[in-house]
């Protein structure tokens, strides 16, 4: 086929090969279609995006007021989505789908509130020992996953499903043990476990902004240094490009698989110990799943499995769910944001289908300019 | 003992929804279409049924069965949105599943917003009624589609075409099946089994639908699938054990003698079942070869 016949054409081929444009013009979409629902129920999108707006900047349009502490909420939300599309992402590297985020998250998060419960009130130790102890749990527990998939070929999809609901009733189940605690919440941690900030609070006028922003951007660091700079990553990545190339190559595939749900697992477990440790004063008994897992699936879709594009999604996410109560007060259904997320996952899946459409042109193309030589 | 006799009609209860929505798992996946969705699915059509009703209720006593009919119609729609990207664009099943059950989370509540004004159905006054024994004629429809299910896939040339597409599609396509066409089929058989299995769920377990109705019971279902090796016979026995894990999680405080266990010891074994077994058979060889990846014409 003779590409320079038309280079328009070419262009356009160029740039829908490119894994950024597709989450751009996917997340647009998502917004396009969330605009037009909006507006079939009746309903003015206008009071959607100044609900944006407001979570953004914290400029109220709508009133001319300013406050910071929406910046800081905003923040506060994305922290857990980035750290779970993280974990979410370093697994895809290896081609392993983990919908186990959430299940690792929920072990971190337990972990956390007992250590922070359990351990001397150490100042900075006691936080440090808890997230540090919330990683571990989660790297264990996205492990076992690895394990099973490496050694006995369990689907990692039905094996995180049901590792899901395994952590979740084990942390009501020994949450509820602790002295004190009743069916919602454990006992007040002690101030030294908490991983709030007094100058995020300052900043972000009384925000529950904490120190977990540190936790998601040094996590981010982590995540692309060992991808792109390390002979592990560079295994992981090959496993996940071609198992058997790998194995050829002479990388040993099942301990890149258990290495990298480790990984991905720890991530996981960050965001647990995060919201249990710099969102809440006490230790909760979960009622049900809090969600940042299976949104943390969007995040890394969206940002392309990389550190920085996972960071840029986890905000993006992090705006639509922490600009929910303020959708609902401008008489917005706050589900728009759900149904907004669940269309650029829908969307982003069909990615394989852009590759169809180029080639079916590029056939006809081929097609149309060999009847002209003919003619 | 006699507590458990007491419990049968309650564990049918809880099983037939798993056990429809399984049948049409099974199917999907024996035609080589991995189905996360199920969830999603019985959402729609739970959904679906509780508004039809609460609407229909006053004015025929028929309301029950054409919401049930609603709500499978609704599930064939939206799995039809599977079908589309996983058939027809190639997409990655298991990400696409996960996508619309995050849709139908957002769409179900983002609707009952709309039309009643809350986050959830407003509650209808008289659900499904049981039958002879205490058991809701739930239990009868599953059983229909598990006996119909099995004798169309191996008693039926339909059904070897449909499994022929699961373990080897390129095989099937030279011996002149349609591929795609039977995989939609198969996707949108699990759509209307889902959306009914959904319906039977809120019209017999509960009397209203929030977003917390169904509450991982198309998940406990994907896991039967795998735990009843893709077999009609399988996929009933781990419904039923399943449904009688989640039965003695809750009515467990009945019987005295296993009082000193938590609820949660009860609610948390299907998952732990299911795990060990996988682990034990290690499911791959029993699972439809061409599962889960997409059918790319060749040649021509």
């Amino acid at each position: 086929m003779n590409r320079t016949i038309d280079p328009r054409k070419d262009r356009l081929e160029r740039l829908f090969s490119n894994p950024k444009t597709i989450s751009i013009s996917v997340v647009l979409l998502g917004f396009l279609c969330g605009t037009l629902l909006i507006l079939i129920v009746g309903k003015n999108p206008a009071g959607m995006y100044s609900a944006l707006l407001q979570t953004l900047t914290g400029f109220d349009i709508t009133r001319g007021t300013w406050n910071a502490r929406y910046i800081g909420e905003w923040l506060t939300a994305s922290i857990p989505l980035i750290l779970c599309g993280l974990s979410m992402g370093f697994a895809a590297r290896t081609g392993l789908f983990n919908i186990g985020a959430e299940g690792q998250y929920i072990v971190g998060l337990t972990v956390a509130q007992f250590v922070a419960l359990y351990f001397p009130p150490v100042p900075v130790v006691h936080w440090v020992a808890a997230v540090a102890a919330a990683g571990l749990a989660g790297a264990l527990w996205g492990g076992i996953v690895g394990w099973l998939k490496a050694k006995f070929a369990v689907s990692e999809v039905v094996a995180t499903i049901m590792l899901n609901y395994i952590a979740f009733f084990f942390s009501r189940w020994t949450s509820m043990l602790i002295p004190g605690a009743n069916t919602y919440k454990t006992p007040n941690f002690p101030a030294t476990a908490r991983l709030t900030s007094p100058l995020f609070e300052q900043l972000t006028n009384g925000s529950r902004l904490s120190l977990g922003l540190w936790v998601a951007l040094l996590s981010c660091l982590i995540y692309w240094f060992i991808i792109e700079k390390t002979k592990t990553g560079f295994e992981l990545r090959a496993t996940g490009f071609n198992r058997d190339a790998a194995r050829y190559a002479g990388v040993r595939v099942t301990r890149s698989i258990t290495t990298s749900m480790l990984i991905a697992g720890m991530f996981a477990g960050f965001a647990g110990a995060v919201v249990a440790l710099g969102s809440f004063s006490y230790g909760r008994v979960l009622g049900g799943y809090d969600n940042y897992g299976f949104n943390g699936i969007a995040v890394a879709l969206i940002g392309n499995n990389n550190a920085g594009g996972t960071l840029i999604a986890g905000l993006l996410f992090g705006m639509l769910s922490s600009a929910q109560p303020l959708m609902q007060s401008r008489q917005i259904p706050k589900e728009i944001t759900l149904i907004i997320s669940g269309l650029v996952v829908v969307l982003i899946s069909m990615r394989a289908g852009v590759k169809l459409i180029l080639d079916w042109k590029a056939k006809k193309n081929a097609q149309a300019q060999k009847e002209a030589h003919d003619e | 003992m006699n507590s458990l006799i007491a419990m049968i009609p309650s564990i049918l209860m809880i099983v037939s929804p798993i056990l429809i929505t399984a049948a049409g798992g099974m199917i999907c996946e024996r035609a080589g279409i991995v189905n996360i969705a199920l969830e999603g699915l019985m959402g729609v059509g739970a959904f679906t049924a509780a508004t039809i009703h609460y609407f229909l209720e006053p004015s025929t006593s028929y309301s029950i069965w054409i919401a049930l009919g609603v709500g499978a119609l609704a599930g064939v729609l939206t799995s039809l949105i599977h079908a589309f990207a996983s058939i027809t664009l190639n997409a990655n099943q298991t990400v696409s599943g996960t996508g619309i059950n995050l849709l139908v989370t957002g769409g179900t509540a983002f609707l009952a917003q709309i039309i009643f004004k809350m986050e959830r159905t407003l509650p209808f006054k008289l659900g499904m009624m049981p039958g002879i024994g205490g058991i809701y004629p739930t239990a009868w429809i599953a059983l229909a589609v598990v006996v119909v299910a099995w004798f169309v896939l191996y008693k039926r040339p339909f059904g070897m075409r449909l499994r022929a597409c699961g373990e080897h599609p390129q095989a099937a396509a030279s011996a002149g099946i349609d591929v795609r066409r039977t995989r939609y089929i198969a996707v949108m058989i699990s759509g209307a089994l889902g959306g009914l299995a959904g319906g039977c769920l809120v019209l017999t377990q509960t009397i209203q639908y929030t977003v917390n109705t169904i509450n991982g019971a198309g998940f406990i279902a994907l896991a039967a699938v795998s735990f009843g090796r893709w077999l009609p016979k399988g996929i009933t026995a781990a419904s039923l054990l399943f449904g009688t894990a989640t039965a003695l999680s809750i009515y467990m405080v009945n019987i005295q003698s296993l009082r000193f266990l938590p609820p949660e010891f009860f609610s948390v074994m299907p998952y732990i079942i299911t795990l060990v077994t996988l682990m034990v058979f290690s499911g791959k060889e029993y699972a439809p070869r061409a599962s889960g990846q997409p059918y790319e014409r060749s040649g021509s």
